[in-house]
Formats: C-alpha cells, sequence, structure tokens
C-alpha cells in the first residue's frame, strides 16, 4: 500500500483526537478571573436583619464561602438541600448573596426550604452580582483566611461537588495559618 | 444547485429577522455626545453576552446583557474611554468576553495559527506542483516507437 493512502486516515484521526477533546470541554465554565484575587468588596442590607449591613470584610480571618441565589433560580433549589447538608455539617460561615431577587420572595423560599446561611447579602439591583463576575446562577466562591478567592464553583452544588472539590478544600484552607 | 441557492437564500431571510429581533430588545437611549454613542455601539458589540454565548451583549435579551448594557452605558456617559470598559468587564468576566481576543502569549495561535496553517497549505501545495512537474520531465509521455505508431496512424488517416 502506498504511504500517501495513508494520510486521508492520518486526517481522520487528527480530528476525532480533537473532536473527543472538544467533547469533553464545558464551555459554560468559563474560567474565572478572581481565583487568587481579593474578595471583591461591598456593604450591602442583610435580608434577614433588618437595619444592618454585612461586608466580606466582617469574616476575615475564617474560610467562607459566598453562594449566589435568588428564589426564580430553579438551579438553585436544586443544590439547596446539598448545600445545606455541608454548611451544617463542616459549621462553615456561607454569605448568601441574593441576586435580583424580590426580598419578599426571597423570604418564602427560605422559610420553605430552610435558611443555611449565616449572612444574607440582599443584592437587589445585582450590582454585586457584576462585581463578582456572576452570569450563571448559582455560583459558589470559597474564601481562604486571607480574604482570597480559591475556589469558584459555577452552577448547582451537587454531592460529587462536595466530595470532590469543596470539602477537601475547606479543610486545606483551614490549615493554612493567616 | 438550485436547492443550494434556495436554502442559502432562506439563511440570509432568517439572519435578517434575527438581527432585527436584537435591535427592538435594545433600550432607547440618549447619549450627550456623538462620541459616546459611537463608543457605546462599538463595545456593545464587542462584549460577548456569558449566559448565551454566541450573541453580544448588545444583541441578546438575558438579563445579564441588559444590566452589561446599563453599565456600559452609565461608564461610557460618565466619560470613561473605551479600554476602561473593557479593562472592567475583562477583570470580572476574563478574557472570554471579548469578542476580538487580546494579543497575548495565550491567544498566539489564535491569531497566528491561520497564518501558518496558509503558508503550511501553500508550501504543500509548491511542493506538490514541483513533483509533478519533474516526474513530467523524468519519463517523456510517449516512447519513440509508440510515436512512430502514432505518426502511422495520422498518415494512414489522411490517405
Amino acid at each position: 500500500m502506498k504511504k500517501s493512502a495513508l494520510i486521508p486516515l492520518a486526517v481522520f484521526a487528527v480530528l476525532v483526537v480533537f473532536l473527543g477533546v472538544g467533547l469533553g470541554l464545558k464551555p459554560r465554565e468559563v474560567p474565572s478571573p478572581f481565583i487568587g484575587k481579593p474578595v471583591p468588596q461591598f456593604v450591602l442590607p442583610e435580608l434577614m436583619k433588618d437595619g444592618k449591613t454585612i461586608s466580606p470584610a466582617d469574616l476575615k480571618g475564617q474560610v467562607w464561602m459566598l453562594n449566589v441565589f435568588a428564589s426564580w433560580c430553579f438551579a438553585c433549589r436544586a443544590e439547596h438541600e446539598v448545600l445545606s447538608a455541608f454548611i451544617n455539617a463542616e459549621k462553615i460561615p456561607v454569605v448568601g448573596l441574593n441576586y435580583k431577587d424580590e426580598a419578599e420572595d426571597a423570604k418564602n423560599w427560605l422559610a420553605a426550604l430552610g435558611n443555611p446561611y449565616q449572612h444574607i447579602a440582599f443584592d437587589y439591583k445585582g450590582d454585586v452580582g457584576i462585581d463578582y463576575g456572576v452570569y450563571g446562577v448559582p455560583e459558589t466562591f470559597v474564601i481562604d483566611k486571607k480574604g482570597i478567592i480559591r475556589h469558584k464553583q459555577i452552577g448547582p452544588v451537587f454531592d460529587e461537588t462536595v466530595v470532590d472539590t469543596l470539602l477537601p478544600l475547606v479543610l486545606k484552607l483551614r490549615e493554612e495559618k493567616i | 444547485m438550485r436547492r443550494f441557492m434556495l436554502s442559502l437564500l432562506c439563511c440570509i431571510a432568517f439572519a435578517g429577522t434575527a438581527t432585527v429581533f436584537a435591535e427592538d430588545g435594545a433600550e432607547r437611549l440618549t447619549f450627550s455626545s456623538v462620541e459616546s454613542e459611537e463608543n457605546y455601539n462599538t463595545l456593545v458589540n464587542e462584549l460577548r453576552c456569558l449566559v448565551c454565548q454566541n450573541q453580544t451583549i448588545g444583541g441578546s435579551d438575558a438579563g445579564l446583557a441588559k444590566d452589561l448594557r446599563a453599565k456600559v452605558y452609565e461608564m461610557v456617559e460618565s466619560g470613561k474611554s473605551r479600554d476602561d470598559v473593557v479593562d472592567y468587564m475583562v477583570a470580572r468576566y476574563g478574557d472570554f468576553v471579548l469578542y476580538r481576543p487580546s494579543f497575548q502569549l495565550k491567544t498566539i495561535l489564535l491569531w497566528l495559527g491561520p497564518i501558518i496553517f496558509l503558508f503550511l497549505a501553500l508550501w504543500l501545495v509548491v511542493r506538490w506542483v514541483r513533483s509533478q512537474a519533474i516526474t513530467k520531465k523524468a519519463e517523456p509521455s510517449l516512447s519513440d516507437a509508440q510515436r512512430q505508431q502514432v505518426r502511422e496512424m495520422l498518415d494512414q488517416n489522411k490517405g
């Protein structure tokens, strides 16, 4: 057989490799420019505590998470049970960022499903969401003791996410010194 | 061929309706200067909507696209330059937000890839054409005996 007869096969093999790799990529998960950067600051009213405000500075010195959620977001409902179990088991302080939601709707949602959050920042206009580069609610940020974002989870938290990523990361970050 | 032309026409027609819808979704805005209006228009057509990834924020009806358009408007109107707005968006959403990616080490293959492939293709074509020419020269198309045969056949026809 002539060597040149193998060229189409070789081209096909290269194509298969490229397409195969392409199948495994997740174009929805855009790498976040925030990893390794200080958490963006904000001061927002607390949803559940009238007259109080919450800021990331209040949580400095501990490993904490910021979870972007809204009552209109179906995937948030899906992750709520998993996330709550994780938060309660590990006693992690979590700020819920209530993103572009009506206060009344959010309160009803939490009353029905339970409230695992230590604080809830009420981001009615979604400005803070923009500062955090939020584009697919729910999103979860893991922040270390120094206030540096170490991980961003785009989309709902599943059991596997907790076991494979969030839990090991939180345990590791807790060992780190300030 | 006719079928091909027909489907092409359909594509063009549908593409047309799509842009009309997108423009209908946009807000009516008033600008303080022609310059800021131009800035706004280029920017919203250069920034990707991350919710619907193959649309710009100017052409998308998604909630996030609306918010980002408002942000661009606000920044442009407050006298911010094009670069300021681009930096602001990249800091929050990453390089992916740019429809026209910046020229960096990371994106070098993206920019130079097509040129490299073009030269590679040209080189292959040149090589192939040359090898064709050489083989033609090396073996004459007809042997002397065949030439003689042809000549005889032609003569026979004349006669």
